[in-house]
């Protein structure tokens, strides 16, 4: 069973003036579409694979690949349009459980996005930055919130994304060159808080992958 | 002593076509120079440290930083402008490297083959390089990740595959990225 580019839930143009069409366009149909065709290729292989061996040795494509899937898979949902431009939801976290956890393990949303985007751009290479919640089950209060980053496209293994956001330089730099701290800043106002807060509630993830 | 940015041996235009002056002007000037302002700090915090945790703390900084100013400061130096541009960039004369290379590879074609193939194969940030093995006395291709230094083989030849050393120019077709070098 192949795995397929998932759509995009919004225009190519719908997150400007945050991040470009063009960058959405690049990184939707050229990046993760790579990473689908490399995975479905690199599953196709491990499939035909006699030996312990030649598993292993799969593997690395495996991880990029199958990575780059699920971690692009999450980041288009845990995006949407800006509501500072009026044309949806994105950047705006209302009262709910989500926004009293965030201020529980950070103190304010502003120092939740000042460690965020610290830690993420003190990332030395590719890789992503991951609010990520951790404690099963449905009980509120064990849930606790951490930030956490990932290299090249590791995928978060052990806890529950709630938030993604990519810091390889094709996620920014044709629009905000070198400057890492400004897209940074400007991505929190196409952020998903909703979605986010979904992925928050439940207890299984948000990846099917 | 604080280290410092190098001078590009050439104008910020000069490896045109093959690498945009808008690519030269932000990679030295902005990338570069950050890694040598951060290896500068991360250095002075160091000789500051005063137990073995705090130096450990500190290394991945150094690596990083220290990686960045050695890999780059090699590659502005492993570039030139090209023939047409009546600069050395692209071309290699008769001599003991293009002799290693024949010997290793077979042609310059197939090391250039090879060194694609390696390059374009890293999985994220990183480098590939063409190096000298000391005790074997023979050339061979290497990749470091992110800025890892090449440490086990003398680099010869260089290549930043970095997305802020292309994208701007060749979005992300990596494989069009031409060097004249």
């Amino acid at each position: 069973m192949s795995n397929t580019l998932p759509d995009l839930p919004y225009a190519y143009d719908a997150l400007e003036p945050f991040i470009s069409r063009q960058i959405m366009e690049l990184h939707h149909k050229k990046h993760h579409q790579t990473y689908v065709n490399a995975m479905n290729a690199a599953e196709a292989a491990y499939a035909k694979a006699a030996t312990p061996k030649e598993r292993i040795a799969l593997q690395a494509a495996l991880k990029f690949n199958g990575g780059g899937h699920i971690n692009h898979s999450l980041f288009w949902k845990n995006m949407a349009p800006p509501a500072s431009e009026k044309k949806g939801n994105g950047g705006v976290l209302k009262d709910g459980p989500l926004k009293t956890a965030i201020e529980s393990a950070f103190g304010t949303f502003d120092n939740f996005k000042k460690e965020f985007n610290t830690t993420t751009a003190a990332i030395q290479g590719s890789g992503w930055g991951w609010l990520f919640r951790v404690g099963q089950g449905l009980n509120p209060s064990t849930k606790r919130l951490e930030i956490v980053t990932t290299a090249n496209q590791d995928p978060l293994l052990t806890h529950v994304p709630i938030i993604g956001v990519d810091v390889w330089e094709h996620a920014f730099y044709l629009q905000y060159l070198n400057v890492k701290a400004d897209y940074l800043n400007a991505i929190w106002s196409v952020i998903n808080f909703e979605e986010a807060e979904k992925r928050f509630l439940e207890g299984n993830g948000a990846s099917k992958l | 002593m604080a280290h410092v940015l190098p001078d590009l041996p050439y104008p910020y235009d000069a490896l045109e076509p093959y690498i945009s002056r808008q690519i030269m002007e932000l990679h030295h000037k902005k990338h570069h120079q950050t890694y040598v302002n951060s290896l500068n700090a991360a250095e002075a915090a160091y000789a500051k440290a005063s137990t073995p945790k705090e130096r450990i703390a500190l290394q991945a900084a150094l690596k990083f930083n220290g990686g960045g100013h050695i890999n780059h400061s090699l590659f502005w130096k492993n570039l030139a402008p090209a023939a047409e541009k009546n600069g050395l960039g692209g071309t290699i004369k008769d001599g003991p490297l293009k002799t290693a290379i024949e010997a290793a590879f077979g042609s310059l074609e197939n090391l250039k083959k090879e060194f694609n193939a390696a390059t374009l194969g890293i999985q994220g940030s990183g480098w590939g390089w063409l190096g000298y093995n000391k005790t074997t006395k023979r050339l061979e291709i290497a990749t470091t990740a992110n800025q890892d230094p090449l440490l086990h083989l003398v680099p010869i030849i260089g290549v930043d595959i970095w997305e802020h050393a292309f994208y701007l120019q060749y979005l992300n077709v990596k494989a069009d990225v031409r060097h004249p070098n």
